[in-house]
């Protein structure tokens, strides 16, 4: 040997793995784009549901009595007893009776302004708003309500919106489950498509596996030089997904589309679901490809002696 | 220190009627059946197509027979539990034609790579590649990157990152091929060097003037079948026997120099290279 001996150079040793050339680049935008329509649809699922509780808490918080008009009596004022009674009742907070003004604005829509002759009767509506304890309790015996009317005098009946509120929770459910499903049917691209990649990375660096496995290198810790490489790729293909996820979210929500439009549409709102899923989303998509590529490596490599 | 049928009663490596074929096509290596002693040196030529990079595949396990058994320090390779592979593969040192050197990783990580896939750390084994690398002239080549290393010297950083493990085994592909006669000989005296700690070499080759340097067996593959010649020295000795003693001593030299047993045909009495 020499005398003078070279120091070795300083430094840390190169990476195994060679960087990346633009190989990687497809790969991230299609893990990007999938992870951002899983925000969205996820986004989605979260604002039908809260959308759909909004309505419902509308619907059950309050009850509608309708008072028909009946021979000789003064609905107007059939209906302001209603309300009185309505009022007395406990659980109730407010009861308002409205007019027959309020009832013509009601049928304009389908029969136009002024259409009627003043002397049609007309049912009239009290609106009843309960207190937010009862509503919490199941709200209160409509019966009771309908039979203290009967006694009245009065011909009118309760609704409690029952109907309507199941139909919109109905409607919340499917799109919750459309939104889960959805994201379930991402995830399962995501992964077939990270493995897919991997495969075809493992393709490109056969040397690089070759060499390390001739040397004596293990299954473990080939495998994990790619898994560290995708997961850091799937991390970052997630924090962009996410980022413009949350962008479109904020810029639909700050668009105020009608409630009714706004229904599938995901809505920005800065509470734990949203920061924990646009934050769990980019590990979740670096777990995912950092799986797949291990599951893809330890393949190739079990193919070989 | 021969390759030699069955002769070793625990070689480094014994193979036990191996054939080995690629797919469904015809079989390339036929029967083969030898030892390579504990601290033995060899050369293994023959024409191009013959198997000899097949040949030297099962040896450094980057490939399966076929048929046969190949054993590696006493242990059939086929029922070695795959946790135990890498081990074995530490144990042996591969040159290869093609010097398969990883062009994004620097000289020095290039031959530190068997150190450091055993999860060894750098400063550990820094100094000892350096040395190494000084001492097959590359020194000041360290941070160099291979594709801007000529031939030769891509081929002594393959043979460092060979032999920087020190290897039991240590199998190069034609380790000369590429560089000038001086660093051939050089090559060489490290191959020699390396055998007479104990490892054990075989040396695939083309070049005559290298086989005729060593006094060591010479595996020959021809049409998939292994002949093995023994050492320039005993087959002097053969001679003299055969002079001096007549067909009864020449019996008694043979029947030592092969034991029972032997399936390996022996070219003892071709000396066309020599």
């Amino acid at each position: 040997m020499t005398d003078a001996l070279p120091k070795p150079p300083s430094g840390g040793s190169g990476r195994l793995l060679p960087p990346d050339t633009g190989r990687d680049r497809p790969l991230f935008l299609v893990a990007a784009i999938l992870v951002f329509l899983a925000c969205i649809a996820a986004l989605g699922a979260r604002g039908a549901w809260v959308q759909a509780q909004a309505w419902t808490s509308d619907l059950e918080g309050s009850l509608t009595i309708q008072v028909r008009p009946v021979g000789d009596r003064d609905t107007s004022e059939d209906a302001a007893r209603a309300a009185e009674i309505a009022r007395g009742l406990s659980g109730v907070r407010d009861a308002t009776a409205h007019d027959r003004d309020h009832a013509l604005s009601l049928l304009a829509p389908w029969l136009g302004e002024g259409n009627l002759p003043d002397d049609l009767p007309l049912p009239l509506l009290v609106e009843v708003e309960l207190d937010t304890a009862t509503v919490r309790d199941g709200g209160i015996a409509v019966a009771a309500m309908q039979a203290e009317l009967d006694a009245a005098g009065i011909a009118a009946s309760v609704d409690d919106h029952s109907r309507w509120a199941g139909a919109v929770r109905r409607a919340a459910r499917t799109a919750q489950t459309l939104g889960l499903s959805l994201l379930a049917l991402l995830a399962g691209a995501a992964a077939a498509v990270v493995a897919f990649a991997a495969r075809a990375s493992l393709a490109a660096r056969v040397d690089v596996i070759d060499a390390l496995h001739l040397c004596g290198a293990e299954d473990r810790f080939i495998a994990g030089l790619f898994q560290r490489r995708f997961f850091m790729l799937g991390l970052k293909s997630g924090v962009a997904g996410a980022v413009i996820a949350a962008l479109v979210s904020i810029l639909v929500s700050l668009g105020r589309a009608p409630a009714d439009m706004a229904f599938f549409l995901p809505q920005w709102d800065a509470a734990p679901f949203e920061l924990l899923l646009l934050g769990g989303a980019p590990l979740l998509a670096g777990l995912t490809a950092a799986i797949s590529a291990r599951l893809a490596v330890v393949s190739d490599l079990r193919g070989r002696w | 220190m021969t390759a030699s049928p069955h002769s070793d009663p625990e070689p480094v490596v014994r193979f036990d009627n191996v054939g080995m074929r690629y797919g469904r096509g015809p079989e390339i290596l036929r029967d083969l059946s030898f030892d390579l002693p504990r601290g033995s040196f060899q050369f293994l030529t023959g024409p191009s197509g013959a198997g000899k990079t097949s040949l030297l595949k099962l040896i450094y396990l980057a490939a399966k027979p076929s048929r046969g058994l190949i054993s590696f320090f006493g242990r059939d390779a086929a029922t070695l539990p795959r946790g135990e592979l890498p081990d074995l593969r530490r144990s042996i040192g591969v040159v290869f034609q093609e010097f398969r050197l990883l062009n994004h990783l620097s000289v020095f990580d290039n031959v530190a790579l068997p150190l450091r896939v055993t999860g060894r750390k750098r400063s550990d084994y820094a100094e000892d590649v350096a040395e190494l690398l000084a001492w097959v002239g590359l020194g000041d080549k360290m941070t160099a990157l291979p594709p801007t290393l000529s031939g030769g010297e891509q081929q002594r950083v393959a043979i460092a990152r060979a032999v920087v493990g020190q290897p039991e085994i240590l199998i190069a592909d034609e380790p000369t091929g590429n560089v000038d006669a001086e660093m051939g000989m050089r090559l060489l005296r490290l191959f020699v060097e390396l055998n007479k700690l104990g490892t054990t070499i075989v040396i695939a080759t083309h070049d005559l003037q290298l086989v005729r340097m060593i006094d060591a067996p010479v595996m020959t593959l021809s049409n998939g079948h292994l002949h093995i010649r023994p050492p320039r020295s005993e087959r002097q000795r053969h001679a003299e026997a055969r002079e001096a003693d007549g067909r009864e001593a020449l019996d008694s030299v043979a029947q030592a120099g092969r034991p029972a047993g032997n399936r390996v045909s022996a070219d003892e009495g071709e000396d066309g290279d020599d």
